[in-house]
């Protein structure tokens, strides 16, 4: 009997829910930890179904809480390993993701985001937890969060989450929303080997030699795996190069801004972005997710029209790709930002703008995407009058 | 012999009068980060020491040791056994554990933690890995108090016992955690003081040759935060609380030399109060399959499915 591939190569009809589980098997995941949670539960039902048959481990845990701490242990001892969940879980989910930035833990969690807050709407979309992806967890850290806006996307991003969390060591976040997990569309599943997929650094140092949290230039620390014999040593307290605790601010010092800089100085590991119309752009339209596709919608129809409208569309929304779009909005005489939230990656979209040109924010309670009208109304009322008449 | 041991003994005889250089557990111990950080007449010390002397000798090498930790001082001892050690967030390392012990069912992996971290913020964790039965063994310090934040009442508190936070006398009920323990599925239970080193050292040995989710709960002195607030005074004097109220589970009183678990019984037995006797011993020691058993044969029949 000849081993099947865990990776279904082909074209497939399914689910953002089932491409973004798809996506984890590609990059190598076969641990999963999860707890129902509409609308993110057929992410941990195709696990529940698909790890089993190539060697992998699922198990649903007590909560979201225990399934962090599940997959950061998972990790350690040298699984790829994920959790998906929606807002009330993500919630549970900050204090062990602190757990996984401190003790540098590579681990990916997907949040399909519905409306809140509290149970909010649990079957229908929002993109309300962009801020607590950001900040949702004590203390300074620097998160990494992907927002696909298409279950081949979702696809895609998932792998790359994946790769990102392996080579700085830390956790990713895969921020989706209702809307494009329980999207069917046409998923793509390319052969074995034909993505990118780095993986964490192993000690390249005899036990007697490794130091836990010694870094070179690149300020990620080589990773030494439970039963490996390296004896390793990691805590959620602050620590020193040896992984010992040492709760002073000199250590404190040194570790911290090292926590920040090894997300910040790798752009290029992370950063993705897509940009439609954008070279004589007059208006540009910020937006991700499931509101990408309302944008494009709205910049199409502008250029329809005749009028000059662009999209930058990040698909890593964290760190925001401050440069690109800076590069993109520099001619720009009005920046709109669109989101399915009150307002959220506005607040960072206003701060580089930083008062150069309007910026108008195209805002929504949740429950419903855009429809393109909205977001082309906010193009600017004057411009799109014009061309109607 | 256990191996630690034989070699403090191989090594050339110390100057005499000379405090000694090595200790018998030097080879599993992480000594260069002694001092360790727990109060004069604390017993988690003698805990972890009868615990590495169990593993010893049920030959678990050092490589295969995995020990995790919550917040608290009990999980405080990931620093100084060597082993692969983990210290996570408050409540939380029996799923951490349970992750690891997955990802990696070669290892042996314990997790060392206090009656605060495993029984109040962490108590879904500990009631659902024993359901489940996962293959860990979780060592509870129990001291009847919040030590590490200065001795406020917890989950095992005994009733009308004075911390902190019941200046008044503790007007809530403890958990009995053999009772609960055996009662959500735990395959190995038992619990003996920190006076009964040589018992609580075989115990070790015996629960780390058991498959299972397997749960020992210690008796410490917190002589600082519990032993004052309650007059009961220093370490060496709540060890002879211990001598004075413990009783082994089943027996006709005394301390025998071997540890039957009794067939039958009512384990409402061992609920603690304050100067009540205590009872101790082995209460549960059965077989059943694991969460890992369980989900390859669970596996393997969908496979040979048509």
């Amino acid at each position: 009997m000849t081993e099947k591939s865990p990776i279904l190569t082909g074209a497939h009809f399914m689910l953002g829910d089932q491409a973004c589980a798809e996506g984890a098997i590609y990059a190598g995941c076969r641990f999963f930890a999860g707890y129902p949670i509409t609308p993110a539960t057929e992410i941990a039902e195709r696990m529940a179904e698909r790890l089993p048959e190539i060697g992998g481990q699922y198990i649903q845990m007590e909560d979201e809480i225990g399934s962090v701490a599940a997959i950061l242990g998972a990790s350690v001892a040298g699984v790829r390993a994920m959790t998906a969940t929606s807002g009330p879980g993500f919630s549970l989910m900050q204090e062990n993701l602190g757990l996984g930035f401190m003790m540098e833990v590579p681990c990916v969690v997907v949040n399909v985001q519905r409306g809140g807050p509290s149970t909010g709407l649990p079957t229908s979309v929002g993109q309300q937890d962009m801020m607590q992806a950001r900040f949702g967890s004590h203390g300074d850290y620097q998160a990494i969060a992907y927002s696909p806006s298409s279950p081949q996307e979702a696809f895609e991003l998932t792998i790359r989450a994946f790769s990102t969390a392996e080579r700085l060591r830390t956790p990713v976040l895969v921020m989706m929303d209702e809307v494009v997990g329980h999207m069917r569309e046409r998923v793509v599943i390319p052969d074995e080997g034909k993505r990118t997929i780095l993986s964490r650094r192993l000690p390249s140092v005899p036990p007697s030699e490794y130091r836990p949290y010694r870094v070179g230039d690149d300020l990620v620390p080589e990773m030494a795996l439970a039963g490996g014999g390296y004896s390793v040593r990691m805590t959620s307290l602050t620590h020193d190069e040896l992984g010992r605790a040492v709760t002073d601010t000199a250590t404190q010092a040194v570790l911290l801004p090292r926590l920040l800089r090894k997300i910040l100085d790798h752009r290029e590991v992370y950063e993705e972005y897509e940009l439609r119309h954008a070279k004589d752009a007059e208006v540009l339209v910020v937006a991700y997710g499931i509101t990408g596709r309302s944008a494009a919608g709205a910049v199409e129809e502008a250029r329809a029209r005749g009028v000059r409208v662009g999209l930058f569309r990040p698909k890593t929304v964290w760190p925001f790709p401050a440069e690109a779009f800076l590069r993109a909005a520099r001619t720009v005489r009005r920046v709109v930002i669109a989101e399915v939230n009150m307002g959220q990656v506005a607040l960072e979209v206003e701060r580089l703008v930083a008062g150069r040109c309007p910026v108008a924010r195209v805002t929504s309670p949740g429950g419903e995407v855009f429809p393109p009208e909205r977001i082309l109304a906010a193009c600017g009322p004057e411009r799109v009058a014009q061309v109607r008449t | 012999m256990i191996p630690a041991a034989q070699e403090h003994r191989e090594r050339a005889p110390e100057t005499e009068n000379a405090p000694p250089r090595h200790h018998p557990l030097d080879s599993v111990l992480r000594s260069e980060v002694l001092p360790h950080i727990w109060c004069p007449g604390c017993g988690i010390g003698v805990a972890l020491g009868a615990f590495l002397q169990g593993l010893d000798r049920a030959g678990v090498p050092v490589e295969k040791r995995v020990i995790v930790g919550g917040i608290g001082c009990s999980s405080r001892v990931v620093y100084y056994a060597r082993a692969d050690t983990y210290h996570t967030t408050h409540g939380r390392a029996i799923p951490f554990a349970t992750g690891i012990k997955l990802a990696n069912p070669a290892l042996h992996v314990t997790v060392f933690a206090g009656d605060g971290d495993l029984f109040a913020i962490g108590g879904n964790h500990f009631i659902h890995a024993a359901r489940r039965n996962m293959d860990l063994l979780v060592v509870c310090i129990n001291n009847f108090n919040y030590g590490m934040t200065g001795g406020q009442s917890g989950p095992t508190t005994p009733h009308d016992a004075r911390t902190t936070t019941t200046p008044n006398g503790n007007f809530e009920f403890p958990f009995n955690l053999p009772q609960l323990a055996a009662a959500v599925g735990a395959v190995y239970v038992a619990r003996w003081t920190t006076l009964d080193v040589r018992r609580l050292r075989d115990c070790f040995t015996e629960a780390a040759s058991r498959q299972g989710f397997r749960f020992v709960e210690v008796l410490a002195p917190c002589p600082v935060s519990f032993g004052k607030n309650n007059d009961i005074g220093s370490g060496l004097d709540e060890m002879d609380y211990y001598r004075g109220l413990e009783q082994v589970w089943g027996s006709a009183g005394g301390l025998p030399n071997r540890i039957e678990v009794r067939e039958t019984g009512d384990l409402s037995e061992t609920e603690i109060s304050l100067h009540r006797p205590i009872i101790v011993g082995k209460f549960v020691d059965r077989p059943r399959p694991t969460f890992l058993d369980n989900y390859r044969a669970a596996a393997a029949s969908r496979r040979k499915a048509p």
